[in-house]
């Protein structure tokens, strides 16, 4: 009998493990006037369309989430009915942790009433998340998920529902790289990242594009440091004993606040110039960094060269909310919010009653076929991997160390191009 | 009749001393790499040179020394409630945050209305014993709930209590001041260095370290030389016959408790001054690094917490340059690890083991009598 205990606990346990993964895929059918292979959403007349976000609402990077959800938030507003039906808009906290995604997702999933979900915020999230919803017949609409990995060309099947209406790190990185070699005029740069999607690609792209532009050799450190890190002069030492010039640390506010308060204590790195990216992007970064947030740079989509729209969507925002945009990612929330329901529009069919049948499939090719749709960030057209932005990057440099003045534009100042 | 000594050796002994020397190896090999820079193989045997010169090697150590005696600080609650009652109180790093969190309203208040960089050392002051203060009333309210109502269950129920106890308390701080996080004042005389003996030192380490060491200087003064600290180290060794002997082991427990978590909540506003930032689950890691340090030291010995926190604190500042960085691989990573400080917590956890494998009660730990144990 004993020897039968240890197969039958391996087989257990290999079980329990894969079982973690194990959602149920939505079979094909034919509900009403629809068929659709991977399922079909029922929308009874008088009830609202279900949209769901994912999005990091709590926590370090709360900022990110919550200036999402207020994008679209302002969508459902301004587009009141979806093909005469209201939208109710619930979600999940996914925060910016791969584990996070997970849940967040997964719970997401397991609501057979989601039409369409907006998310995530971070890149670390979307890796593991968006295959999980895909497997359920949720098309997810990222608006600030930047990784290229996400949207590269062998990202694989599953990931055959996810989109994003934020720009592409290859862009991001590419613009900060030509920024500090042609107007900062730096020769050489070390990079800090923590090792998520998001962080690792985006310094990639500004070391490989760097060291096109400067020669080999440019960049003096890579090194990597992990989110929950609070002791950063180690690291910050090592880099300063190879004498960079520019230190381009695109990772998120906790650990950057870490990052500029220390490199100001670090011998060496007195005089280095210190730059970051769309993730600190917040008032909650002028916190997180004191007084030596000032004369940081932030690489980070443009937000004043959005036209006359965006005016109009900053009045309701601070008639609603009582304050500033919290974060850069905003605009390309709204415009997910409406691209999908320039989609379901596409797509939804309605019977006699008046009820609403959405094809999943159905909706996932509309999204992916949406051409030169007009929206806030520009003219979105999707690829067929999932890219949909109109990408404006934009260099920012921070004018006060004060949250209460954050205005992007202002303060921090738009510098470049 | 006698088995010859190699027909004495298990499978896991083999094993073991694989182990201790594949792991000592590696550590040599980086070591040894780290100072032949600019090498052009790793087979080639060069100059004795490293890439950083001798004052950067300096920095990392007070970096070391500094985060250690925060380590420290931490661990003396941990080793002396495993030393009295056998059980390792996992919410010990949520009263470190505690003490921090709650002190952060007082500085604040204090940063608002310029009392802070008027009197820096006062406010200082008033922060600690705020912190400390908040502390130790937290750690009493959790002994009496949490854990004295256990304390003839089996040990593992007062273990799964603590667990909880942590949670709880992190999710009420979350409840009351958020999930985001908090930024303590800048003490404006503590930006910048001191030269000491040539070398400059961060004016917030040397403070965090000065002041660390006198805490832990104080406390093993108590527990060695006055009545109380006594009945501490009695009741240590064996409960029963403390309490025959006329000691009142609930007074005694609750001091431990106090002395434990005030010497937490000073290390949390120790670590504040230093990383300026306050959050609910700040005392997680600090919390599980400083139970790594205790065990290191010796559990159940108050030395070995101190010197277990700073050893930890130097591994986990100095191992990742020291010999990360320069292991060498041919053909994998010829020029040595790329990045070592992503690994800073494997290798603090590595050394852990390491010590724990050469030498398993700790650094300064006594092999504990099987009827203790």
């Amino acid at each position: 009998m004993r020897y039968v205990k240890l197969p039958v606990a391996v087989i257990v346990a290999v079980l329990l493990a894969s079982g973690s993964y194990f959602v149920v895929p939505v079979p094909a059918a034919t509900v009403g006037p629809v068929t659709d292979p991977i399922g079909v959403v029922k929308v009874n007349k008088g009830q609202p369309i279900t949209i769901a976000y994912w999005l990091v609402i709590a926590g370090p990077d709360a900022s990110l989430g919550i200036d999402s959800r207020r994008g679209i938030e302002i969508a459902i507003d301004d587009k009141k009915k979806v093909a005469g039906f209201s939208v109710k808009l619930i979600g999940e906290d996914s925060g910016c942790n791969a584990e996070g995604g997970v849940t967040a997702a997964t719970k997401l999933a397991a609501n057979k009433a989601i039409v369409a979900a907006i998310g995530s915020s971070c890149s670390s999230e979307a890796r593991p998340g968006a295959p999980i919803l895909w497997k359920a017949g949720i098309v997810t609409v990222s608006p600030s998920n930047t990784a290229p990995v996400l949207t590269a060309a062998d990202r694989g099947p599953d990931y055959g529902g996810y989109l994003r209406t934020a720009h592409n790190d290859s862009v991001q990185g590419k613009v900060a790289a030509e920024f500090a070699f042609k107007v900062l005029k730096v020769k050489k740069a070390a990079t800090i990242h923590d090792g998520s999607p998001y962080a690792e690609g985006l310094a990639n792209v500004f070391g490989d594009v760097f060291t096109r532009l400067a020669g080999a050799g440019a960049i003096t450190a890579r090194e990597a440091i992990s989110p929950t890190d609070t002791d950063m002069r180690p690291v910050l030492t090592k880099i300063a004993a190879t004498k960079p010039d520019l230190l381009y640390f695109p990772i998120f506010t906790a650990a950057g606040g870490f990052v500029v308060r220390q490199a100001k204590e670090v011998a060496g790195l007195a005089n280095v110039k210190l730059m970051s990216a769309d993730g600190t992007f917040s008032p909650d970064f002028r916190k997180a960094a004191g007084d030596a947030v000032v004369g940081v740079y932030n690489s980070s989509p443009d937000l004043t060269k959005l036209g006359p729209g965006y005016a109009k969507f900053l009045e309701k925002h601070q008639k609603k909310y009582g304050e500033k945009p919290l974060s850069a990612f905003h605009p390309h929330a709204y415009d997910a919010a409406l691209v999908i329901f320039a989609a379901i529009e596409k797509v939804g069919k309605k019977d006699a009653q008046g009820n609403l049948y959405i094809g999943r499939q159905a909706l996932r090719d509309a999204l992916f076929a949406t051409k030169n749709f007009k929206g806030l960030t520009g003219t979105l057209t999707c690829n067929q991997f999932g890219d949909c932005a109109d990408p404006k990057i934009a260099v920012y440099v921070t004018v006060s160390a004060d949250p209460a003045k954050w205005n992007p534009g202002t303060d921090p100042k738009q510098i470049y191009p | 009749m006698q088995r010859g000594p190699l027909r004495r050796l298990s499978f896991v002994d083999l094993y073991l001393w694989g182990v201790r020397i594949s792991v000592l190896a590696v550590v040599l090999w980086g070591s040894f790499g780290t100072f032949q820079a600019d090498c052009p193989s790793a087979l080639t045997l060069c100059d004795f040179k490293s890439k950083y010169a001798a004052d950067v090697w300096l920095d990392f150590i007070v970096f070391g020394l500094s985060q250690g005696s925060v380590y420290a600080l931490i661990a003396l609650g941990y080793t002396m409630v495993y030393g009295i009652l056998r059980m390792i109180n996992f919410a010990h790093g949520e009263i470190f945050m505690s003490g921090a969190y709650t002190a952060y309203y007082v500085a604040a208040a204090l940063g608002r209305s310029g009392f802070l960089n008027r009197n820096p050392l006062v406010s200082l002051a008033v922060v600690l014993v705020v912190g400390m203060a908040i502390s130790t009333a937290i750690a009493l309210i959790l002994e009496r709930v949490a854990y004295r109502p256990l304390r003839r269950a089996p040990r593992l129920v007062p273990l799964i209590s603590a667990i909880g106890a942590s949670f709880f308390l992190q999710y009420t701080f979350r409840g009351f001041f958020g999930s985001g996080f908090q930024a303590y004042p800048e003490w404006q005389i503590f930006k910048g260095e001191w030269a000491i003996g040539g070398v400059g030192i961060l004016r917030t380490q040397a403070v965090v370290i000065t002041a660390s060491v006198l805490l832990m200087m104080a406390l093993y003064i108590f527990v060695m030389r006055t009545k109380t600290g006594t009945a501490m180290r009695a009741v240590s060794e064996d409960l029963e016959v403390a309490a025959l002997m006329g000691i009142n082991v609930d007074r005694v427990i609750v001091v431990t408790f106090g002395i434990g978590a005030a010497a937490a909540g000073a290390a949390g506003v120790l670590y504040a001054l230093v990383f300026k930032q306050v959050h609910f689950f700040m005392g997680f890691n600090p919390g599980i690094k400083a139970f790594t340090a205790a065990v290191l030291g010796g559990i159940g010995n108050i030395p070995g917490a101190m010197v277990g926190g700073l050893f930890l604190g130097l591994f986990e500042s100095v191992g990742p340059i020291l010999f990360l960085e320069g292991l060498r691989v041919p053909g994998i990573y010829p020029t040595g690890i790329p990045a070592p400080y992503q690994l800073k917590d494997v290798i603090a956890f590595t050394m852990l083991v390491m010590v724990l494998i050469f030498r398993p009660s700790g650094i300064l730990g006594e092999r504990l009598a099987t009827k203790k144990a």
